[in-house]
């Protein structure tokens, strides 16, 4: 008693066996957790089954959620829709052979001996039964449509090689604006950070005259080459990642006779290895995204598209073609999902607790 | 730590400037890669379109090129399209940036909780829609959001809610984009997690010593430590929604349709300068944009002293 009025001061409260007590913050927290979760992936459901809808179902004015189409029932060689019909009986499945304005003549699947029958009611009001039936042709049709295949190779290759870059370079620059006491370097920063804010349409034009100039049109090198001269987003991550880095492990480092390249790969990297993956993976859906950059560059260019221009094709068609729009996003997002799944682990377990105390 | 230093520096009688000057060097060799790339593919193309913002530059008659003077700054003070595209933009950003920051950093704590169950298969869940394809994002939510058949109203319908025509309606498309951007969050929660990861778990055990409840934790230990980062969001998600544009570009092809609803500044931008290749006037208004965002950045950079915490100090 004593130790519950400490534990529960002043208020009164509803008194949780202690097991209750221990176990509600994880009800809360995961029912929550659950309810937040579904409403954010429920696009992603209303593509799923979108992918396996025909068009018809699509435009089927009753909408189902489920890739469904009614029921027919084939009745001395002529097929009926399917009905739910409330009758006395209940509501009962009936085959609508001669639909009329307040009465209509129906047939029971159940009972087809029993022949026509007569039911009151309006059958428009009345739901069609349907069946559970997906198609799988949106997706050989929307891979042949775009060759899919050729988009993810192409965008691979350059997601990978500007991965690359970006991780080598920023990495660098990063250490030396984050530890380095150079003249001026603060002003050096705010440039860097001026370079984030700068449209990218300011340089665009300039930019896309001196690729074509060298002869870089209608090649990838415009989409990765520049990656290896490090982003500034990359490296005001990296930055202010190293920064929350206490500074007295490399100053012990140094005393030591540790060189700068020794700092960062013995005491800095180590440390920073969740930002260096996340760095990696935002480069690498960031290659995967992109939107502008191949569309100036590989214009005219079909052979050498990324999956995202490739896909816009998809967009002009989507009113008319949903369904082949959504089985090629849900191709087109595997091969990031299935990735991300894999680092996950990495990035969970690369997490090193600093060694403030060491 | 101070007095170590020096003491090797007054056995060895080395001058300080030696020891400086290395750093310099180390410090400029790091920088170099970003210090090259920063000279061919961003000051100078910056500086070339700085010059075609005095002129009339039309990339189909290169050589009829001449000096505008001031006349492309002053079009600016007359443009009725310049006034609605920096309406739209502002009224985008005063709308989306409280979500770019608050969703972010309530998902990286949610999937940080110890009490929720299955955190790992969250985080990659709640990740999982920003990798998706800008063009693919537009088509799903175009669905979602459809008017008849989408399942947001649908859903309000639930709540006998008559909802409204998103993307059609000039009134709700920004609202509708924002909700859109929502579903792109995934990139901030990680960056988010990554800093409350990083918070030492000795600073909690600490505090649960002094007795702090969890709300207090948060406010005292969370916070101020994982600070850098909501700062660092803070910039990324105002410059975001300055410069926005794929999304507005393929919602409404290009055109600002509803009415000029999505006629962001990025857009107007985009075509003036490669719809009806006024280059010259383009620069000008990507100069304008530039400046503007550079003025706000600027002043959150002052402001920081005030509310970030740094754990390597300054």
């Amino acid at each position: 008693m004593a130790s519950q009025t400490l534990s529960v001061p002043a208020k009164p409260r509803f008194q949780l066996t202690p097991r209750l007590r221990k176990l509600l913050p994880y009800i809360t927290i995961s029912t929550l957790g659950l309810v937040i979760l579904l409403l954010f992936l429920a696009p992603l459901g209303y593509m799923s089954l979108t992918a396996f809808k025909t068009i018809v179902q699509v435009r089927d004015p009753h909408s189902q959620w489920l890739p469904a189409s009614p029921i027919n029932y084939t009745y001395q060689g002529v097929e009926y829709p399917l009905l739910l019909v409330p009758t006395e009986d209940g509501v009962q499945e009936l085959a609508l052979v001669k639909p009329g304005r307040e009465e209509s003549d129906y047939v029971d699947p159940q009972n087809p001996e029993a022949g026509i029958f007569t039911v009151v009611g309006r059958w428009r009001t009345f739901e069609p039964v349907y069946e559970f039936n997906p198609t799988t042709a949106n997706f050989p049709t929307s891979w042949e449509q775009v060759n899919l295949g050729r988009l993810f190779r192409n965008t691979i290759i350059i997601a990978t090689l500007g991965t690359i870059g970006t991780l080598l370079s920023s990495v660098l620059v990063a250490y030396g604006f984050a530890r380095f006491r150079v003249p001026g370097i603060s002003i050096l920063f705010i440039i860097l950070i001026s370079t984030i804010i700068l449209p990218r349409q300011v340089t665009l034009i300039p930019t896309y005259i001196f690729f074509r100039t060298i002869g870089w049109g209608g090649t990838w090198l415009p989409l990765i080459v520049p990656h290896f001269f490090a982003n500034a987003y990359n490296v005001f991550l990296l930055r202010q990642y190293f920064r929350s880095i206490p500074r007295d492990l490399d100053e012990a480092a140094t005393l030591d006779g540790a060189t700068p390249w020794q700092v960062l790969w013995h005491v800095i990297l180590p440390q920073s290895i969740p930002a260096l993956i996340a760095v990696g993976l935002f480069h690498f859906f960031f290659a995967w995204n992109d939107f502008f950059e191949p569309l100036v560059y590989l214009q005219g260019r079909e052979d050498l598209y990324t999956i995202s221009i490739g896909m816009t094709q998809f967009n002009n068609i989507f009113n008319t073609q949903p369904g082949l729009a959504m089985a090629a996003s849900m191709m087109a997002i595997a091969l990031p999902l299935i990735m991300f799944f894999l680092a996950q682990r990495v990035f969970v377990q690369g997490i090193v607790v600093t060694g403030v105390e060491k | 730590m101070a007095k170590k230093v020096e003491q090797p520096q007054g056995k060895q009688a080395k001058p300080r400037n030696n020891l400086m000057r290395r750093e310099i060097r180390w410090g400029l060799l790091f920088l170099s890669p970003w210090l090259i790339g920063f000279f061919i593919f961003t000051l100078l193309p910056t500086l070339a379109s700085l010059v075609f913002s005095f002129t009339n530059y039309n990339p189909l008659h290169p050589d009829q090129i001449s000096f505008a003077g001031l006349s492309n700054y002053a079009r600016l003070f007359t443009d009725p399209f310049f006034r609605q595209a920096i309406g739209v933009t502002l009224r985008f950003v005063l709308i989306s940036v409280p979500f770019a920051i608050i969703i972010p950093l309530g998902l990286a704590l949610l999937v940080n909780s110890e009490h929720l169950l299955g955190k790992n298969l969250y985080r990659t869940l709640f990740f999982m829609p920003s990798m998706i394809p800008v063009v693919v994002n537009v088509m799903v939510w175009r669905g979602i959001m459809s008017t008849e058949t989408g399942w947001l109203n649908r859903m309000l319908g639930v709540f006998s809610i008559q909802g409204p025509s998103w993307f059609q309606d000039e009134r709700w498309v920004l609202p509708a984009l924002t909700l859109m951007g929502v579903w792109g969050v995934g990139n901030a929660m990680i960056i988010m997690l990554a800093g409350l990861q990083n918070v030492p778990t000795e600073l909690y055990d600490a505090a649960k010593v002094d007795g702090a409840t969890s709300i207090q934790r948060f406010r005292h230990v969370t916070l101020p430590i994982i600070s850098p980062i909501i700062f660092y969001q803070l910039v990324l998600a105002l410059i975001g929604s300055f410069q926005y544009f794929t999304q507005a570009y393929i919602v409404s092809n290009g055109r600002g349709d509803p009415n000029g609803s999505t006629m962001f500044y990025n857009l107007y931008l985009y075509r003036t300068a490669f719809n009806f290749l006024d280059m010259g006037y383009g620069a000008t208004l990507a100069w304008v944009m530039f400046v503007v965002v550079l003025l706000i950045t600027i002043f959150l950079f002052r402001t920081q002293q005030r509310w970030v915490y740094y754990a390597g100090g300054e």
